[in-house]
């Protein structure tokens, strides 16, 4: 029996509001099903995944730490896909910007600069991830490249090219030749927002960021310009907007966001160089963009939301010996969801009569 | 199937613990001990034998601890939530068992004083942070001289993970094994910058066959590389587990990372309280690397392995003893002497006979 997918013309806001909560709904579920499956009190295993993360000061700032990167490279990657413009190599345009941030608290280092070094270093991330996402804007507007591939293929380049400096020219020469950079000094590195634990002030440039975004995307011209140009490009052409700015702006402004979060997350947590740093935030992060709807404040809900089912799946790990496996099984059930209630309630499905394939 | 079925064993013992855990009187009595992992446990390699020596510790201490993991934990940010959440659940020894969970180890450390932490292939200690490590190359060495017998081409296949010390003293150490049979031995060496990428490993183990190496040894994770020499008939050796299940007619020895003696005794000095903060560097001779059976060779190659094996674990020898010529001739060790432990732990030059070069040098 064929079916056939068929855009509903109105959308009803109610069935837009419902579909995530609905797909939670289903994603616990079948989460309950596999935890009983295991032999777990699925209201146990829920409360330590969801509620317990919450309940403490420590996790509750590390949620905010792991948040803060997702959030500030899924709203740049906002500004891409309301364009059409699909860029997936944020997780290079990450270490581009923690690389030319980085150069600087290198070269600063044990010289005694003042406090100005950390701003520079900020203002250095966000130039590096957007140079380096401009490159496949660049190839898209010269040479017709797709921007799915080139980017992609550019993520490869910038983590070898991260990895030769580590354990070559930038590597601690006190460090028994192991591949990673001397420590950042105090004035390369992100201050810390309290006394106990790691909340850095790196979420309050994320936050800032959302605001401004929400009110590029939806309160401008440049925002009006970006989401014509992906919905309806002729229209857009008509109107007077040109194509190829909007593909450098929101290439650019997506790498300078991902570029920043990389030097973050370097002069942050991380304090120093290593060939690994970032565990796939560049990718996880087109998850969030989408899971937001491509709005900032979305965003920043599913970034918090897939920082919960990270930690607590390692809460899951340490105190229910449950298997890693199953933290990527439950985010993958609830992307999976989220996505299906999307279409079922943006389309509607009829079935074919007669003709097999359309 | 077997997956399951211990994952269904190990949930049943984690509900028995977490029961247990709930009532802090039984909780005090039981020293809890924790492991942090880079991979998933799987069914061979490095975390794999990391987690034989955490059921060791069980099967050691029975009712008196209780062991947690975390596993395919990544080096950084992540690693130190990880570590802290340990410390906090009441682990009172926490073995992290990857080379970039160093720093995040140390500064988890600084906050939980009482806490003793154990990271395995480190250089930095503390009052409560201890490093340990084996000495794998001891087992390079026997491979190096089985290869040398074995080989009718002349030219070992080495496939690298990253040019890091351990990795490049074990390419030494083989090199001068095989240099001990046959000293215009020649070795290829093959980068492939992570350490378990079986689609890469395979690649590599074809490149080396390609090129004439009909010996393939691997620092890598996957027994990609035996599998890709089974099927082309060569010879090879196993990393970390015994892999001969992957290689019946390939697998010429294993050399297999045994961490549960260490695990138990360093257990069992926290429950006595005579832990001390140490740099464990341990080899054949402690039982912490072991040679899996010498099999697809003749009877004497087997013999002269084993009695290079026995050689090694009396210390009658030294696989880095004098004289030791770096690459462009100059002497690291001389007559009589051996490369100190300190230039080992921080190798970064090829022995004299190793037609390449060490990758960022």
């Amino acid at each position: 029996m064929p079916l056939k997918l068929e855009r509903q013309e109105n959308v009803p806001l109610a069935g837009l509001v419902a579909a995530p909560f609905v797909a939670l709904a289903f994603t616990l579920i079948v989460g309950a099903a596999m935890f009983l499956a295991m032999g777990h009190d699925p209201i146990e295993a829920f409360r330590i995944y969801f509620i317990e993360p919450l309940g403490d000061a420590y996790t509750l700032q590390e949620l905010v730490v792991k948040t803060c990167p997702l959030l500030l490279i899924g709203v740049g990657l906002a500004f891409c896909y309301r364009a059409n413009r699909w860029n997936i190599g944020a997780e290079g345009q990450y270490v581009a910007g923690a690389l030319l941030g980085s150069w600087l608290a290198l070269a600063t280092h044990g010289t005694g600069a003042g406090p100005w070094v950390l701003p520079a270093m900020l203002v250095l991330g966000a130039l590096g991830g957007a140079a380096y996402g401009l490159i496949p804007a660049l190839l898209r507007v010269r040479f017709g490249a797709s921007e799915i591939l080139t980017s992609l293929m550019l993520v490869y380049v910038a983590e070898l090219f991260l990895d030769y400096l580590v354990r070559g020219p930038w590597r601690d020469p006190a460090g028994f030749n192991f591949p990673q950079s001397v420590t950042f000094d105090a004035v390369a590195t992100m201050p810390l927002l309290l006394d106990e634990g790691r909340l850095h002030g790196g979420i309050v440039i994320a936050l800032i960021v959302v605001v401004a975004a929400t009110f590029v995307l939806g309160r401008t011209l440049v925002g009006f310009s970006i989401e014509l140009g992906g919905s309806a490009p002729r229209a857009a052409a008509f109107a007077g907007f040109d194509e190829k700015r909007v593909t450098y702006g929101v290439f650019a402004v997506s790498g300078a966001l991902a570029g920043l979060a990389g030097i973050i997350e370097v002069a942050g947590p991380i304090g120093n160089m290593q060939p690994s740093i970032s565990p796939g935030y560049g990718f996880t992060a087109i998850i969030a963009a989408m899971l937001g709807r491509l709005h900032p404040v979305g965003i920043l809900v599913s970034s918090f939301v897939l920082a919960l089912t990270y930690i607590g799946g390692e809460a899951a790990q340490i105190s229910l010996r449950m298997p890693f496996d199953v933290t990527r099984v439950f985010q993958g059930t609830l992307l999976i969801a989220i996505l299906a209630a999307d279409v079922l309630v943006r389309y509607r499905i009829r079935r074919v009569e007669g003709v097999r394939h359309a | 199937m077997r997956k399951i079925l211990s994952l269904a064993l190990g949930l049943a013992a984690g509900a028995a613990l977490a029961g247990a855990g709930a009532l802090p009187a039984s909780a005090a009595e039981k020293l809890k001990a924790a492991w942090v992992y880079i991979g998933p446990v799987g069914d061979f390699g490095w975390t794999y034998q990391h987690d034989q020596g955490r059921k060791a510790v069980e099967a050691a201490f029975g009712d008196k601890v209780e062991t947690t993991y975390v596993e395919s934990v990544p080096e950084g940010p992540d690693a130190e939530r990880v570590i802290e959440q340990l410390a906090r659940a009441g682990n009172k020894i926490i073995f992290t068992t990857s080379f970039g969970y160093m720093e995040p180890t140390l500064k988890v450390a600084k906050r939980h004083p009482k806490v003793m932490f154990e990271h395995a292939t480190g250089f930095k200690r503390d009052k409560n942070v201890a490093t340990y490590n084996s000495k794998f190359h001891e087992g390079r060495y026997i491979l190096g001289q089985i290869a040398a017998k074995m080989s009718k081409t002349g030219t070992i296949g080495y496939i690298g993970s990253f040019p890091i010390p351990e990795v490049i003293s074990g390419i030494n150490a083989m090199m001068l094994g095989a240099q001990s049979v046959n000293p215009d031995m020649k070795i290829k060496i093959v980068w492939v910058n992570s350490w378990f990428d079986p689609a890469k490993e395979a690649d590599a183990a074809k490149a080396l066959m390609d090129q004439g190496a009909d010996i393939i040894t691997q620092h890598t994770d996957s027994p990609a590389a035996m599998q890709a020499a089974e099927a082309r008939g060569v010879k090879a050796f196993g990393q970390a587990s015994d892999m001969i299940s992957f290689g019946p007619k390939s697998q010429l020895t294993s050399i297999v990372d045994n961490w549960a003696p260490y695990y138990v005794k360093r257990v069992k000095e926290v429950m006595d309280g005579t832990w001390t903060s140490t740099d464990t560097w341990a080899g054949i001779k402690d039982g912490e690397v072991v040679m899996a059976p010498y099999t697809n060779m003749p009877d004497d190659v087997r013999a002269m392995a084993e009695a290079t094996e026995a050689k090694i674990k009396s210390g009658e020898l030294n696989p880095f003893k004098g004289p030791v010529y770096k690459q462009d001739g100059t002497l690291a060790a001389k007559e009589g002497e051996a490369v100190p432990d300190k230039d080992i732990l921080s190798m970064n030059w090829y022995v004299k006979g190793i037609d390449d070069k060490v990758p960022g040098q």
